[in-house]
């Protein structure tokens, strides 16, 4: 299953700026394994989703393009320091992992 | 009887098999997934990309700032931000244009979310970044070369 995943909030004047970290190996489906010489299976994240206290401030599709590991910065308007944020991923195998922190 | 579908049945070996009949076009990898938008990820070139994601012809705009570096080492790992200062932004797409498939991502931003993303792509080759943005109902784009020594597509 999925590995865990890091987010980090942090207020700079009255915009949160987030940051997220996913562990996802993002396979495009067009590498070879060394070893086999079979493509290695496509295997990447599609949707990623971020709330702040229940509301939807990120709504994104990804595709194989991004990188291992994905990152992702946003900033957002508004919050407060100690809303929460929860980022949602669901990958191409029907994998889902969420995360949540408390914007510091 | 047929052969592929025995395959696909045994078990271990399925999720490989899986893949060559993605390869093939046989099966959709994102059948399962309504809300991705399929067209506009598998779209082989930058015209296709931008009519999947709903767009034609979007205005230059100075407006949309792109850091990226100048030269990328590892085209496995550019770090790309795209910053739009155009008022009401709604959305953001990244496209890597020489790209096998050009669409790296859509942005959706809601609920007072800024016009800025910051994330990290792969690259083939030496190519523009494009960065697609919608805003009031019209769409504006900016480009950035990037330089790639090494591609991060294929191995």
């Amino acid at each position: 299953m999925a590995e865990p995943m890091r987010i980090r909030a942090t207020m700079s004047g009255d915009v949160a700026d987030i940051k997220v970290l996913m562990n996802h190996p993002m396979e495009t489906g067009q590498r070879k394994d060394a070893k086999t010489g079979q493509l290695v299976p496509a295997h990447f994240i599609q949707d990623v989703t971020a709330t702040i206290n229940g509301a939807t401030v990120l709504s994104a599709n990804l595709g194989s393009g991004v990188s291992k590991n994905p990152y992702l910065g946003f900033k957002v308007k508004g919050p407060k320091a100690g809303d929460k944020v929860v980022v949602n991923w669901t990958d191409n195998k029907g994998d889902k992992n969420t995360a949540e922190t408390a914007i510091a | 009887m047929n052969a592929l579908r025995r395959n696909v049945l045994k078990g271990a070996a399925g999720a490989s098999t899986v893949a060559i009949a993605i390869a093939a076009g046989m099966l959709k990898p994102t059948q399962a997934m309504a809300a991705w938008n399929a067209p506009a990820f598998d779209a082989k070139n930058v015209g296709d990309a931008m009519k999947g994601l709903g767009v034609s012809a979007p205005a230059d705009s100075k407006d949309i700032l792109i850091k990226a570096p100048d030269i990328a080492e590892n085209g496995a790992v550019v770090p790309v931000e795209v910053t739009s200062k155009i008022a009401g932004t709604t959305s953001i797409a990244i496209l890597a244009e020489k790209n096998g498939t050009p669409l790296v991502g859509d942005f959706t931003l809601s609920g007072g979310a800024q016009g800025f993303i910051s994330t990290r792509i792969k690259m083939g080759q030496t190519s523009l970044v494009r960065a697609v943005v919608k805003a009031g109902g019209k769409s504006y784009t900016a480009a950035k070369e990037v330089k790639v020594t090494i591609g991060g597509c294929g191995g």
